[in-house]
């Protein structure tokens, strides 16, 4: 355990973290091919109720695509983004992640990968 | 089967039925239809992607071994980045500093080269055609959905999304991928866990080569690679990369996600950190960003393993769970467990065994007595101990900084007082016995 009573460990400036740089991260998706499946996301919220008694909405934070979102206090998921990594399915504890993988050929294309 | 489907399959294979059928394109199932094909079994290979490798995303490191063993003139076709000359560790802090080590041997520079940066996308399509000059049949845009089995449960072929898609082999092997549906749904491992498993997001950026080998000191074919521990990953567990491609950079980050959740750091965030980091920023400067990808990573290791045979199926690869998360090896683990399942169903069919639990085993029992388990044994402990004792990645990374800082800071302190001060920063962090408990536990699952 770290010792609760240390006197002031004197933090230098160079000790701080660096505050994120702000990030868009659509901007980055720009650069991605995907064939989207229109009108038929591959992943869906189970029920929206579950989300609204969510505490941390991991799916929110995890997602390294921002396919999840609150909008009006509600979370959405779009999809158009997704890089399929699954991980929305497996942080959510409340199992409300309705995951399938797109229809073959459908989906995140990698050029490079 | 449908019509398509049955366009799609050449005279010379049995319609109705295929000696074995294996799922995903990635190294572990190319592997193992690259072997099954070469021995003249009638195989299927389905991929969902419009291509293999469409899917996929690596560093991308290629251990040369694991690849020579399936096709050993691998060196003439494949598409290869740039040989390993020189390995770097780093361990950067959240803001300023670099620890690093470095090591680089001519011994590596000599062919043939035992390291390749690879690109994925690319990699993956050249094995995929390999498999097919083998004679395997492969079909691309196609999700196998799930498992068709008989009364007694047996496996007996795979369903796939299109009309009437169901297909029959005598053997099924898994190789789906880390986000392995077709097996956790059809009860044959249990779902994953947060805690077992790491996302990692990754950027390619274009740079000229000239360039490249300025940075990075290396000239013609060679490349390096750094790997990147310490406060970059915020106190999660995780690492950092940046490896060189022929004209691109490979960098990325992971962390178990587990952590994430709990820190609420975005992915994408986390890697513009990286990105952002002072001793970083200067290597990628001027570069042109090409594509963002993220892909997860099985880091449960040894105990994690789920049962790897059934009557008539056989799971291989990250699907499974086969990665050397200390050694960052995934794909020749991919490989070596793809050919070995192969070579056991090969066995069986010569031997017109059927292909049950009970003569599957033999899979298990190969890799029992291989490389592939002996390693993932040595460091069964390591994801749980940094997970049960997070100061390793807290306190030491933050201290040794701090401290090479001190020593190398001329500042009228004489080098006694300096080595006290330091030694009195560690015990701030920690208590002797939590030092030297650390040391042990440390050196009990490295060892
Ligand atoms: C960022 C990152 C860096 C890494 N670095 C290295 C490294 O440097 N060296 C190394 O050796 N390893 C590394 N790894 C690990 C390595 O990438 C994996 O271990 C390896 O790709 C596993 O191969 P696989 O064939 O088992 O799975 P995959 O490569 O994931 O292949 C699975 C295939 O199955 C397909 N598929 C999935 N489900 C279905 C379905 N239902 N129907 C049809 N097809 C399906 C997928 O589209 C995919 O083509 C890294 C991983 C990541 C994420
Ligand atoms: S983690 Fe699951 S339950 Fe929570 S907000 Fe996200 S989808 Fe809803
Ligand atoms: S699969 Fe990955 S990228 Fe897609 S929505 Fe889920 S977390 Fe985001």
């Amino acid at each position: 355990m770290m010792n609760a009573k240390t006197p002031e460990t004197k933090r230098t400036d160079a000790d701080t973290p660096l505050p994120f740089p702000s990030v868009n991260v659509e901007e980055k998706l720009f650069q991605n091919r995907y064939r989207v499946d229109t009108g038929r996301p591959h992943i869906r919220i189970v029920d929206t109720s579950i989300c609204d008694k969510c505490g941390l909405k991991p799916c929110t934070v995890c997602c390294p695509a921002g396919c999840w979102q609150i909008e009006h206090g509600k979370v959405e998921v779009v999809t158009d983004g997704c890089l399929e990594c699954g991980t929305c399915r497996i942080v959510c504890d409340l199992k409300n992640v309705d995951w399938n993988y797109p229809r073959g050929g459908f989906g995140i294309l990698f050029k490079f990968g | 089967m449908t019509e398509e489907l049955k366009a799609a399959v050449p005279a010379k294979f049995p319609v109705e039925r295929f000696d074995a059928i294996v799922v995903g394109a990635g190294p572990a199932g190319n592997a193992a239809a690259y072997t099954l094909a070469k021995a003249g079994l009638a195989v299927l290979l389905l991929e969902r992607g419009e291509y293999p490798g469409s899917k996929n995303v690596q560093g991308a490191i290629l251990y040369s071994d694991a690849l020579e063993r399936i096709i050993p003139n691998f060196r003439d076709s494949a598409p290869l980045e740039r040989h390993i000359v020189e390995q770097r560790f780093w361990l950067l802090d959240e803001r300023t500093s670099l620890t690093s080590a470095q090591y680089r041997s001519e011994a590596f520079n000599k062919p043939p080269y035992n390291r390749y940066t690879i690109i994925r996308a690319r990699f993956d399509k050249w094995f995929a055609q390999k498999v097919e000059e083998a004679g395997a049949l492969l079909i691309c845009e196609t999700t196998v959905t799930g498992l068709l089995r008989d009364n007694a449960g047996r496996v007996i072929g795979v369903r796939t999304e299109r009309e009437n898609g169901d297909i029959y082999a005598d053997v099924v092997v898994l190789a789906d991928g880390v986000n392995s549906l077709v097996p956790s749904r059809a009860g044959l491992r249990p779902e994953i866990k947060a805690n077992d498993m790491a996302l990692a997001v990754k950027e390619v950026l274009f740079l000229p080569k000239e360039m490249i080998e300025q940075r990075f000191n290396i000239h013609g074919n060679e490349g390096s690679v750094t790997e990147i521990a310490g406060g970059i990953t915020h106190g999660m567990l995780g690492t950092g990369f940046i490896y060189t491609n022929k004209d691109s950079l490979a960098i990325g980050i992971g962390c178990i996600l587990k952590d994430m959740k709990k820190h609420r750091i975005t992915p994408c965030d986390l890697l513009e950190g990286l990105k952002n980091h002072p001793m970083v920023k200067p290597l990628i400067a001027g570069s042109e960003m090409k594509e963002y990808s993220a892909h997860m990573i099985p880091e449960g290791g040894y105990n994690s393993l789920p049962q790897l045979y059934g009557d008539g199926w056989m799971i291989v690869g990250d699907s499974a769970g086969f990665v050397n998360s200390v050694h960052r090896e995934g794909s020749n683990l991919a490989m070596t467990t793809g050919r070995i399942a192969a070579e056991i169903i090969i066995g069986l069919k010569a031997a017109g065994k059927p292909m049950n639990a009970a003569n599957l085993a033999a899979y298990k029992e190969t890799l029992d007595s291989s490389f592939v388990m002996a390693d993932l044994k040595k460091y069964k402990d390591v994801t749980r101990l940094f997970e049960s004792n997070p100061h390793y990645l807290n306190s030491y990374p933050a201290f040794i900084s701090g401290a090479i800082r001190d020593f190398l800071t001329v500042d009228g302190q004489s080098k006694a007082q300096k080595q006290h001060k330091i030694f009195q920063g560690l015990r701030q962090r920690r208590s002797l016995w939590g030092i030297l408990g650390d040391a042990y536990k440390f050196w009990r699952t490295f060892k």
